[in-house]
Parts: structure tokens; sequence; C-alpha cells
């Protein structure tokens, strides 16, 4: 079982993108796309509906056991970790924080990374924190293709200057061009 | 950064392993959860190949026990989701208090914060003193620690928000002594508590109980050791007892459903007819 997925994590600075992004790629978008955001469990709560009240995606917050269907929007709870199962249900984790996080955008990639291999696509937008860094790697390594939104278009450029520290990603791009390049996915 | 994770198979042959060995089954567990922490441990403990650790697991009964502690997730605190603690407050323990004797069972309680945020909340509402509160794990360690009601003094102000979210009008210090940067709760509280192993997986019911907690443990089980264990907590509690889950859990899935009704909005369902 393979299948294709996009998974997107961000931190600070990077709501707006999101949104850019959801936007840019419009409904019946022929890939899953799950969302791993750094976020605030008391204050943020209600994060599927400003995305939804935006976009009018279809936007569900992951529950545990559920299939990650095409087409459709999931953004993770927070104080969860999400993974991802070999029959592409997810899976929640109350396990310690990584960087500091959870969700832990890290967390995320690598485990989707094993069950998606070449047929996951990262995204990594602005943050403060280095979450995020060794699950790009890790993604590339299992044959997914990774794309870096350009910190100098960053709102906090800290997050994807670590993964450049790192490595070279398949793809930079700045903060207008990345809805685009994501739509372009579609049609790889 | 490692490349070379334990693959699935691999995983598949320790499990099986520790099942013929130990008698304890993991094969039910979510596997991307279980994998990432088999994972964590082999290289935190720094074994050059995935055979010694496979060999060290068979025939070391101490790596095992070490083993267990590492794989379960045994993140807990008290009083965690104050909207639940005040339903229990406000609507469940006025009708456990009609009981003449009070059974809880914390199913999975770790290091045991939900069974003292519950014995609180039972004092506050004078039902402590016929209460008994049951706290169970897989793991021995987490129950030992449970035992001896000894948490770092410095989640106390975390805690105690919680506590005042929850309905708590007191001063949350009442209920323990600082020594440095431990709190030792109240014995009052511990008194009332009975620490035990027990196995979700292999174990039977040992009692029949009004209310049974297990919050954010069936998280880490695939489905069909959900219903296994969903049936084992309907042989467990009485008719009309209550039944709670952490806020990501549903027992929507489970065979048993139908014969439960949700409590408002919390992740609480009260068993309103009897298997039969």
């Amino acid at each position: 079982m393979q299948g294709r997925l996009l998974v997107i994590g961000g931190s600070a600075g990077s709501l707006q993108v999101v949104l850019s992004i959801l936007k840019g790629i419009g409904q019946g978008f022929p890939l899953p796309v799950l969302i791993v955001l750094h976020r605030n469990s008391i204050f943020e709560s209600s994060l599927e509906d400003l995305l939804y009240v935006r976009t009018h995606l279809m936007i569900k917050e992951v529950e545990e056991k559920q299939v990650l269907l095409p087409g459709r929007v999931y953004v993770c709870p927070p104080d969860y970790h999400v993974l991802v199962e070999q029959d592409h249900t997810t899976s929640l984790d109350y396990s310690e924080r990584v960087n500091f996080s959870r969700p832990s955008i890290d967390v995320t990639f690598r485990s989707a990374a094993d069950v998606y291999g070449p047929g996951l696509s990262a995204v990594l937008l602005s943050g403060g924190n280095a979450d995020g860094a060794e699950g790009m790697e890790y993604v590339q390594q299992r044959g997914g293709f990774t794309i870096l939104q350009d910190p100098q278009t960053a709102e906090v450029p800290y997050m994807p200057q670590q993964v450049l520290l790192r490595m070279t990603v398949d793809r930079i791009a700045s903060a207008d061009e990345l809805p685009a390049v994501i739509r372009g996915l579609a049609h790889k | 950064m490692d490349i070379h994770p334990i693959q699935n198979e691999e995983l598949e042959l320790l499990l099986n392993d520790i099942s013929m060995r130990y008698g304890y089954d993991f094969t039910e567990y979510s596997r991307a959860s279980l994998q990432r922490r088999v994972q964590r441990l082999f290289l935190v403990d720094r074994f050059p190949s995935f055979a010694e650790f496979r060999y060290r697991l068979q025939n070391d009964c101490q790596y095992f026990k070490r083993f267990v502690e590492e794989i379960t997730v045994n993140v807990t605190e008290m009083l965690r989701d104050p909207t639940f603690y005040r339903t229990l407050r406000t609507t469940i323990l006025p009708i456990l208090a009609t009981y003449p004797f009070i059974r809880i069972w914390h199913a999975g309680c770790s290091t045991g914060e939900e069974v003292y945020s519950m014995a609180i909340l039972l004092s506050e509402s004078g039902l402590l003193h016929k209460s008994l509160l049951y706290g169970t794990d897989i793991n021995p360690l987490v129950i030992e620690k449970a035992r001896k009601g000894i948490f770092p003094v410095s989640q106390m102000q975390k805690y105690s928000e919680n506590y005042i979210q929850s309905g708590g009008l007191k001063d949350f210090s009442r209920y323990y002594t600082a020594n440095y940067h431990l709190a030792k709760f109240d014995s009052s509280l511990t008194a009332r508590m009975i620490f035990s192993t027990h196995n979700l997986v292999s174990d039977f019911s040992f009692n029949e109980f009004q209310l049974i907690l297990c919050r954010n443990v069936l998280i880490y089980f695939d489905r069909e050791l959900q219903a296994k264990v969903f049936r084992l907590f309907d042989y467990s509690l009485e008719n009309f007892g209550y039944l709670a889950l952490g806020s990501k859990e549903t027992l929507r899935f489970s065979p048993a459903a139908a014969r439960y009704r949700q409590v408002g909005r919390e992740k609480i369902w009260r068993k309103v007819k009897d298997a039969g």
C-alpha cells in the first residue's frame, strides 16, 4: 500500500501561508492534506473552524484510526502527536513533547515517510523552533519530495533556516509561490 | 541520524518473542507509535544490531522490564482537561453519591495523577470515605510511584490552575506537603486507593464498578484490541455505571455502543442496558 500524501508543517508565522496554500489548491486536490501546526491548546482550539471559514474546504481535525482520504484536509489536534499507520489510518499519541512540541512536525513527517515513501510530499513553513528539520531530511532519505518556504519570505525564518543547515531540499519557494508549487503536485 | 529503522518484519519478530517468552502481547498496539518507541529505545541503548537487541530481550528479563517501561507512554497530569473534571463534579458525582459504596477503576493510571485528582473531587463532595479507587497499569514501576503519591513540585502551579478551572474552590496546596522539589499528597487520599498491575490485553475483570476511567490509553491500541477492552469494561461496569475516555477517544465504533448513552459533550458514557 503506497498512495500519496501531502503533509504541511508550520509554527509561528505560518498560519497565513497555510491559508493561502489551501485557497490555492482549492477543492478536488487529489492528495489528502495533513497539517501539523504548533498551536496553543487553549486559545486556538477552533483552528478547523477558522480554516473552514476562510477556505470553504472540507477541514477535519484528525481523529484516531481514521483513513486519510484524497480531497480532504486534516488538522492535528492540539496536544497530541499524529502518526500514520501502514493502512493509511491515523494514530494519536500523547507521549513526551518532541522539540518542545506536541504535535511535533518531526514525528508526523517521519511516520508518514515510513508509510508513503516516495508518495509523500512534505512542506515546512515559517517558525521559531527546530522542529521539522530532522523530519524533512528523513522524508528525503525515504524518497519523498521536500518543499521549503524560503526563509527570506518567512515571518519567522528560524525553522526553515534549520533545514537548510542540514540538507538540500527538493524545492524552495517564496510564500507567494508556494500555492502554485503545491498545486503542481497534483500532476506529478 | 538513523537511516536504518527497525523494519516492520523485525518488529513483528520481536513482539512474537516477547509474547512467547514473557506473556505480554503487544501485537495489537497501534503499530506506528509502538514502532517509534521501540526504535527510540534501540537507539538510546546503543544496540549495534537488531539481532543483539532481540537476543538481549529474549535472555535478560531485567532488560525486558526496562522495555515495558520505555515503550509504554507514561505522560499524565492532574486534572487534565478541567472541563471533564467539572462535569464529573457537577453531573456524575451527585449520582454516585446515592450509592452506599462507590468503586472506581482507573485503567492505565500510569503514575497515578488522575487517581489523586479523583480522590480530591470525592473528598470535596464528601464521598471519599465511602469510595475505593482502583488504579491499574501494565507497568509495575509506575504503579510503585503512584502508591507513593509524590510528584514534582514544579508541576503544582499547572495543577493548581487546572484545579481552579475544574471548579475547585479551595487552595490546591492544602492537598500536599512540599519538601524541596517534591510534593507529597495527603495520606487521607492515598488511604482510599488500591494500586495493582493489570494488563488490559490479557487480564480479566476483577470487580464491578460504578465508574471506569481509561483516558489516553485506547489511542495506543488498534480497533480490534479496543473492542476487546470495551468488552472488558462493559463486563466490569454495573448497570447505569459510567465509562470515561480521553478527549480524542470514542466508544462509537464498539459493538457495545448501542447500550451506552453519552453524557453531554464530554467523553463520558452511561451504561443504560445490560448485555443480557
